[in-house]
């Protein structure tokens, strides 16, 4: 009998009453529930998450939720997590943006984070276009995708989001499909939970500029095996797949960087002495 | 539709109406949502319909509040309700939205999450051997069952052959 | 309420004669390890145990180690704040690229320059000095003492020429050698001996008088620390570093020092990260710092803009290098005001505030956090290499008692909370991750009150109104400008010297020169850079014919940038010219002897 101790907040406490600009049919209102929803299942009261964002459709989050929010400027949410984590430990971070935000402008701030492995979760809703200029290709689109920036296609090849966070040293590697709710849920659920800096690539198809993506509906597919520790093999695991297996590939040991900012303070005026000759 | 072969069994009547329940008001939270949605997206006709469509799925989440009072209800954690897929069965799938979709697919969205109710209680009633349980999934099935005829009847004033498909003829816009 | 520390603002400046023996400038140079920059803060350190002032500037090649090295002094009986115009006298330990530096240490008209004859001829640029030449074997004389080292008989000769006392140089010295052991200590005192014996054979000293008041001890600082202790006593608990000559510096004090306190100090992958950090570490409530030089400025604008809009304070620090571009890292220049008030696109309104002097630095950093928080906007503190990383004898100073104090909600009613709400003051009261009901979305999209993204003109306007009144309408006090005048009756000066950040240094010496001359001058060294205060800088111009304005640009960035806010009164003048050699005394006196004699 699944009877347990009620639950002290419902999904619903933290949806802000905003309704969102997406377009509908987007996979970020899924997003957008998954994550509430995990928080939920977390108990964390909202005024101790942050959620911070960058640029872009998915970037709009923070305001659609009922934690503090942050939507800075185009690719440097990371930063600014990084800067919040370490000022105030005792709250959950949560980095939420895009594939152009996260990947392209702020590709270099993703390596460090990963390689720093502040303990905050980063989730990449991932539509492999750029929908908030009308659609140009994104770091993970694919080479013959054909734009108006772009005609016939970029013809590079996609960055890969996974491969990168584990090289990078993140602890935590997981990919998922927005529309699978419950999966999404429990993956940002764990992400969250575990210590480190934790990386979840959801794909979120864009409706309006890459309607082809509703077939991911059905070309997603769970992980076969379970999540290693072992770097090594979750990199050939990832290396193989094919770009839409979803669930959790990593759990890493790694410690989380623990520099951080007290709760109280010593008085600064023991800091001259050293200049008294 | 999604099988409701594997799903857990529901060992008594309180846990079948914290089900009933929680089907009621997702479905209500969600039409509200596309509501909200379609507003958005200067859909109003839609936007009406769902809204209606809440107002009912909330009608109905009162009635069984009301059966509610006095039972021994459990308290079930959001995750560990045992719906047989991604969410609850009546809650429409927003991703097979559309801003420009029209009131007839929109029914049968709103179609197939009602027939989905449906399966899920019917199944219930099919597999459980508790009587109390049986009694209400028994309800439940026939009132879900009903729904599923409202919305067919509500379809039926949208014939396929008189369908024009929206177009949007302006192009996209970058709001940031 | 803060209590101000008068920093010798509005001060007269008595008519009192340089006298003989009231300074002296010096200068040790040497290559490949020689060791000259460490024989000149031991030196310097000294003098401050002595009760002197002074200050040192290093030249330096572009070599990492072993490089070309000179340690550049001032020693004096009242507060040093630019480096000498004329060198009294030079030891080198040797003469390799000795070109370099020897337009930043011209040497007085009968000044010592000291060789050893074992590291060649003295270099034509020395010999035309017309400097008398002195020969002493420091190698040799290293060689002798078992343990021996040219820097340290270098060290003697200096201190016996300036007259400082063997013991005070020792104690320095024993403290810094304390791990090399006691054979390392005894060596050094050797070498100091044999050099200051030698500096009585020179026939010629410069024996500087102990000042008349010793205050209650010095301090020994750099620009660059004094402004990571400014920040760290206004309040400053997280720092984010990218490092960048010249400011490096301010990073690695407060790195150790904010740890000590409970702080922390993040290094970021570039300076767009390090902006972000401290701007996400102010967001959760921290007063938040970061440090860098004109190429990271550019690289921080956009988030600078950030800051503004969705008024979360945060102070940076420029210590400003020739520029554009790369330019000269290692050298002064106050070519970033332009960007540093007019970077940002959009209409921005933020603080910009400039130290005038290394014990300045403090004072201007603490402030800036202050203006920072208060206001809830972004802060600039436009140091430059020339104070940044100059090294200064100063008074211990006291704390100006500015805190950061943040204007924050502390309860949220039903009705809810609106982030961007319009007050009397102009500044919303801000919610603090934590705090229940106060959840809010910081945006740099122009927004509603409650924060919400917005293209309405009325959200748009007011909000502009609001962040441009805070800025203006703010009590800024008399600290916006440091404004002093050498003479003591109530007629205005012939001339106003109009000037900002470090040189305030070479024009407060520039009025003094003058004052030996009959020339009354009054000095108005802004600190407050923007917003400008208009109508105070126009009440100090008063009355006075004559204004020349003086900076360290190509362009004349500061003048085009007061004559674009304000009809400047009377005749105006306007000295500018690039770096990297500083804008001396000398100069600004020049320029002002020129006009009156016009």
């Amino acid at each position: 009998m699944n009877v347990q101790q009620q639950p002290a907040f419902k999904a619903g406490d933290y949806k802000s009453d905003i309704t969102p600009i997406w377009c509908p049919g987007c996979g970020d209102f899924h997003v957008l529930l998954s994550a509430t929803k995990a928080l939920a299942e977390l108990g964390t009261p909202p005024e101790k998450i942050a959620v911070i964002s960058g640029i872009g459709c998915s970037s709009r989050i923070p305001a659609y939720t009922n934690c503090y929010g942050f939507h800075g400027v185009h690719g440097r949410s990371l930063a600014l997590g990084a800067g919040l984590k370490v000022a105030r430990p005792d709250l959950t971070v949560m980095v939420m943006s895009g594939d152009g935000d996260g990947f392209s402008i702020g590709g270099n701030h993703f390596l460090h984070a990963c390689r720093r492995n502040i303990d905050m979760t980063y989730i990449v809703m991932d539509n492999r276009v750029y929908g908030m200029t009308k659609g140009q290709p994104s770091p993970t689109t694919e080479p013959d995708w054909d734009s108006a920036l772009s005609p016939g296609g970029t013809g590079l090849s996609p960055f890969h989001p996974l491969v990168i966070a584990l090289a990078s040293g993140a602890n935590f590697v997981a990919r998922s499909f927005s529309g699978n709710i419950k999966a999404t849920t429990q993956t940002i659920v764990e992400a969250v939970r575990h210590p480190g800096f934790s990386f979840v690539e959801i794909l979120s198809p864009c409706v309006t500029f890459r309607p082809d993506e509703s077939s991911w509906k059905t070309q997603t597919h769970s992980a076969s095996v379970e999540a290693t520790d072992d770097p090594a093999r979750a990199a050939r695991r990832i290396m193989t797949d094919d770009g839409f297996n979803v669930g959790i590939l990593y759990r890493g040991k790694r410690k989380p960087y623990d520099i951080h900012v007290e709760d109280t303070f010593k008085d600064p005026a023991i800091l001259g002495e050293e200049f008294a000759v | 539709m999604t099988t409701n072969d594997n799903i857990a069994p529901i060992s008594s009547a309180g846990e079948l109406l914290a089900h009933a329940y929680q089907m009621e008001l997702d479905a209500q939270e969600r039409y509200d949502f596309l509501a909200d949605q379609m507003e958005t997206h200067n859909n109003t006709g839609l936007a009406r319909l769902f809204r209606e469509l809440s107002r009912i799925e909330g009608l109905h989440a009162n009635d069984i509040a009301e059966q509610m009072k006095g039972m021994d209800i459990p308290e079930i954690r959001p995750v560990d309700f045992k719906f047989p897929g991604e969410e609850s069965p009546e809650a429409l799938d927003m991703g097979d939205m559309h801003y420009l979709m029209t009131p007839r697919q929109a029914l049968q969205l709103a179609l197939r999450a009602e027939q989905n109710a449906f399966a899920f209680f019917n199944h219930i009633l099919k597999v459980t051997t508790d009587e109390e349980v049986k009694g209400f999934a028994a309800e439940f099935a026939e009132e879900e069952e009903e729904h599923v005829e409202l919305v067919l009847r509500e379809l039926s004033k949208y014939p396929e052959s008189e369908e024009r498909q929206r177009e949007d003829l302006d192009p996209p816009v970058s709001p940031e | 309420m803060a209590v101000l520390e008068k920093v010798r603002d509005r001060e007269t400046v008595a008519q009192t004669a340089e006298a003989a023996g009231d300074s002296i400038a010096f200068a040790i140079v040497g290559s490949g390890g020689a060791g000259a920059l460490t024989a000149g803060a031991i030196l310097l350190e000294a003098a401050g145990k002595a009760g002197w002032y002074g200050l040192m500037t290093r030249s330096v090649g572009p070599q990492i180690r072993g490089g070309e090295a000179a340690a550049l002094i001032s020693l004096a009986n009242r507060p040093v704040d630019c480096p000498a115009e004329e060198y009294d006298f030079l030891v080198a330990i040797d003469w390799r690229n000795v070109d370099r530096f020897a337009k930043e240490m011209p040497l007085a008209e009968n000044a010592l320059a000291i060789g050893d004859p074992a590291a060649g001829e003295v270099p034509a640029i020395i010999v035309n000095t017309g400097a008398t030449l002195a020969q002493t074997e420091l190698k040799e004389l290293a060689g002798a003492i078992p343990g021996g080292r040219e820097n340290m008989i270098a060290a003697g000769i200096a201190a016996g020429l300036a007259g400082l006392p063997i013991e005070i140089v020792m104690a320095v010295i024993a403290s810094k050698l304390e791990s090399k052991g006691q054979g390392a200590i005894d060596a050094s005192r050797r070498c100091l001996e044999v050099g200051m014996q030698q500096a009585r054979a020179y026939g010629k000293s410069y024996q500087l008088r102990a000042p008349s008041t010793n205050g209650n001890g010095r301090w020994l600082i750099t620009g660059n620390e004094a402004v990571g202790l400014g920040a760290v006593r206004g309040g400053v608990r997280f720092a984010a570093a990218y490092p960048i000559t010249p400011a490096t510096e301010v990073l690695e004090w407060l790195s150790p020092s904010l740890r000590k306190i409970g702080g922390a100090l993040l290094q970021a992958e570039d300076e767009l990260a390090s902006i972000n950090m401290a701007i996400g570490a102010s967001f959760g409530g921290r007063a938040s710092i970061t440090a860098t030089s004109g190429p990271g400025l550019s690289l921080m604008v956009e988030a600078l803009g950030l800051a503004i809009a969705s008024e979360v304070p945060i102070v940076v620090v420029d210590v400003m290098r020739g520029g554009p571009s790369t330019g000269i890292p290692t050298k002064s220049e106050q070519s970033d005001l332009n960007i540093a008030v007019y970077g940002c696109h959009g209409d921005a309104p933020h603080i910009v505030v400039a130290p005038l002097s290394v014990r300045d630095c403090l004072f201007s950093a603490q402030w800036a956090v202050y203006l920072a928080e208060a206001m809830q906007t972004a802060a600039i503190i436009l140091s430059d290499q020339s104070i940044g990383q100059a090294r200064a004898l100063i008074d211990s100073p006291i704390d100006n008692g500015f805190i950061a104090e943040r204007k924050t909600v502390k309860s949220v009613s039903e009705e809810g909370y609106n982030r961007y709400a319009f007050t009397d003051d102009n500044i919303s009261p801000m919610a603090v991750p934590g705090l229940p009901g106060g959840q809010y979305t910081a945006d740099g999209l122009t927004h509603s009150i409650r924060g919400l993204p917005s293209t309405k003109g009325e959200d748009h306007q007011k909000q502009l109104d609001k962040r441009r009144d805070k800025v203006e309408k703010f009590d800024y006090g008399e600290h916006w400008a440091a404004i002093e005048h050498n003479v003591r009756d109530k007629s205005p000066p012939e001339f106003n010297l109009l000037t900002w950040g470090s040189l305030a240094g070479p024009a407060r010496e520039a009025m003094r020169l003058l004052s030996n001359e009959g020339i009354s001058v009054k000095l108005i060294a802004m600190r407050l850079i923007a917003p400008l205060r208009k109508q105070e800088l126009l009440t100090e111009l008063g009355e006075t014919a004559r204004t020349l304005i003086v900076e360290q640009t190509h362009s004349g960035q500061f003048h085009q940038y007061l004559r674009a806010k304000c009809d400047l009164p009377g005749e105006i003048r306007h000295f500018h010219r690039p770096g990297p050699q500083p804008i001396g005394p000398k100069e600004i006196c020049d320029q002002i002897r020129d006009w009156k004699s016009s």
